[in-house]
């Protein structure tokens, strides 16, 4: 009998229980919350929010929960609950230099004002699965110092401005920030606009971006200037208030990445800045960010784009993991009549070749069974 | 975070977000086989599941529409039935599986065999706009080709596919060439209903999600597939009629239906096939495979 997929509805609604059901597992195993989440599993939570582009913790929690850990798929969910949110304004530049910092280092300075700040990083463990984590042993309370007298540490960038050394950073042209999520990607794109492609974008591509940068394609001669991980204001001008006001807090991770530049005609040699800020305690996401903008930004310096990093319409069109996901994934839809129309094709160009061409050399036919 | 009591706008866009994109159809519609990019949104289903399409029927449908979605020519395929499901939910809408009887028809992949009327709408969902990108795979270049109607890269790559294959081994998402201005993708249905967008009564729209791209055929427009003078442009033919309805001149399924070659082929149109079916017409396997046994069976 025909039996083609009839009774679509009754089988979807199935896999979804099917889904719920695998995603509680064993009932006799207490359920996650969301506290344990966002609190134990902190840092898949800072991924969903930085690529998810929303800072909400519980909600980036309840997504991580409802993926089942999978974490493409939370940020999906917490970006298309993000699309129906109303846009009430744009905030004022967050000042990083007025950072709550919890960790911060240099590569460039041994010293440095407001000094560096190992913070919890996993950089010095040894890479050796502790036992303690089989079982629900006591954790010591970390060690906490006094606050500072002056918080002051002024960003390594401003200190190297200071002697002209590096290039300026960018002038505040007093128009809106460039949103991708609100109008079209369009090339070649404003700084504004990458940066945000790129803060939004896939860490594991960004990764392998920033990585073959180091490796040849697209050199740029990095040092890290600086990371640093802690809580900033987010200000909002409010047009009843003729101030800004403060409406709240976020946690980021900026890298600023210092790139040798020998001159051109018109620029003496100078450094130039790589720049990484992302949602969250994500280090190796603003890293990887930072190595990317500055390839990107090859023209600026006139060096010649060879490398796929430097390509903007390349880097920008597939560093979206939910667009890319979404493609890949949708070769398992079905394709039946377009795949009909290649056997059709198949069957009449194999029935056209002449006999002689399948007989005569044994070699080609074996090349094609292979295929 | 506020997630108590959600509640949806009719058809889940925002009313912005539909102005938004009706303003960009009625460009499509102004300049057909256009593309027209559009500040696609993050939809609740992935990209790749027709994004585009749903945002597209969206933006037109009104609470008296009659929605109906096929994939693959099927109303019952699981995305179609997803996507049906959605707009049941989020607009409140009748659905239907009837061509005849739908204001608006999201498809995936087919034109549905029944001709389309004037005053219906027809939503393509489309995977890659651009009928250049796999010659030319830059944004900024393409643009520029279709600006000074440079489509010469195009005829090349038919012609060699003469020269090595004896046929353009195209056989869905044929070009075609709009009011004889712009080459348009039709979106990957097979070069069989290429025809049927030609001097079409209803209006055509394309939606690309992830490409941010909306274009459109409007009413009673030309529409060409391309070819060569020597080559002239044919649809597949298939050498038997639909196993079940006994259709000719439509387009079939293959399905596979044991391990021993055994193959039926039939309508990729389902509601082209129960409409015919429920009016008498037999195939000769829906015959042979109702009533086993019975001998005869070909009308």
């Amino acid at each position: 009998m025909y039996v083609a997929v009839k009774g679509g509805e009754a089988a979807i609604a199935n896999a979804h229980r099917l889904l719920a059901d695998r995603r509680r597992g064993d009932r006799s195993v207490p359920a996650l919350t969301l506290a344990q989440i966002a609190g134990q599993i902190a840092l898949a939570v800072d991924r969903v929010m930085a690529e998810g582009s929303l800072y909400d913790p519980e909600l980036a929690a309840m997504a991580v929960r409802q993926s089942r850990g999978d974490l493409i798929e939370a940020i999906f969910l917490l970006r298309a609950y993000r699309t129906t949110l109303p846009r009430f304004a744009a905030s004022r530049p967050v000042d990083t230099a007025k950072m709550l910092i919890e960790r911060r280092v240099s590569a460039t300075y041994k010293d440095i004002p407001g000094g560096q700040l190992l913070g919890p990083t996993f950089d010095y463990t040894h890479r050796l699965i502790e036992p303690e984590m089989a079982d629900n042993g006591i954790v010591a309370e970390p060690e906490r110092r006094e606050p500072p007298e002056t918080t002051a540490a002024p960003r390594v960038t401003d200190i190297l401005g200071d002697e002209a050394m590096i290039e300026a950073d960018g002038i505040d042209d007093g128009e809106e920030p460039a949103d991708l999520t609100r109008s079209p990607l369009a090339f070649p794109a404003s700084r504004d606009l990458r940066l945000q492609a790129l803060a939004r974008g896939d860490e594991g591509f960004l990764l392998g971006l920033g990585y073959s940068t180091q490796r040849g394609y697209g050199r740029t001669h990095p040092f890290v200037g600086e990371v640093r991980i802690g809580e900033v204001e987010v200000e909002v001008d409010l047009p009843e208030f003729g101030f800004p006001v403060t409406i709240g807090r976020v946690r980021v991770t900026e890298c600023q990445m210092v790139s040798q530049f020998t001159g051109s005609k018109s620029e003496p040699p100078k450094f130039t800045r790589g720049y990484g800020l992302v949602f969250g305690q994500l280090e190796r996401k603003a890293m990887a960010m930072s190595l990317v903008d500055r390839a990107l930004r090859a023209d600026e310096f006139d060096e010649e784009r060879r490398a796929p990093a430097q390509d903007e319409e390349f880097v920008l069109a597939h560093c979206d993991n939910v667009q890319a996901t979404g493609f890949v994934e949708h070769l398992k839809l079905p394709h039946y009549v377009d795949f009909q129309a290649e056997l059709e094709l198949l069957r009449m160009m194999r029935a056209e070749r002449p006999a002689e061409a399948d007989s005569g050399d044994d070699r080609a036919s074996e090349k094609e069974a292979a295929e | 975070m506020t997630t108590a009591s959600l509640t949806y706008n009719f058809a889940y866009l925002d009313e912005q977000t539909k102005r938004m994109i009706r303003r960009a159809i009625l460009k499509a519609v102004a300049i057909p086989g256009y593309q027209v990019p559009f500040a696609s949104r993050e939809m609740p289903m992935p990209y790749g599941w027709g994004t585009g399409g749903v945002q597209v029927t969206a933006a037109i449908i009104g609470p008296d529409d009659v929605l109906k979605v096929i994939d693959q020519g099927s109303d019952d395929t699981t995305n179609a039935v997803s996507i049906r499901a959605f707009f049941a939910r989020v607009a409140k809408v009748a659905v239907t599986t009837k061509t005849r009887e739908a204001t608006i028809i999201q498809t995936r992949h087919r034109i549905p065999e029944a001709p389309l009327a004037a005053g219906q709408t027809l939503v393509y969902q489309v995977p890659i706009p651009e009928p250049l990108r796999f010659l030319e795979p830059r944004e900024t270049e393409t643009r520029i080709m279709h600006a000074l109607e440079e489509y010469g890269l195009m005829h090349v790559k038919l012609y060699e596919d003469i020269a090595q294959h004896g046929h353009i081994a195209t056989t869905y998402a044929y070009p075609v060439k709009v009011e004889g201005r712009y080459v348009m993708d039709p979106s990957p249905i097979p070069k069989f209903d290429n025809p049927k967008m030609d001097d079409s009564p209803a209006l055509q729209l394309f939606g690309a999600g992830r490409e941010q791209r909306i274009y459109a055929i409007p009413p009673f427009t030309k529409v060409e597939s391309l070819d060569f003078e020597d080559h002239p442009f044919s649809v597949q033919k298939f050498s038997v009629p639909c196993g079940l309805c006994g259709a000719t001149g439509v387009y079939l399924d293959e399905i596979v239906t044991d391990n021993r070659g055994g193959r039926l082929f039939a309508c990729s149109d389902t509601d082209h096939c129960e409409e015919r079916r429920e009016a008498g017409h037999v195939g000769a396997d829906a015959y042979a495979r109702s009533m086993p046994g019975a001998s005869g069976g070909r009308p």
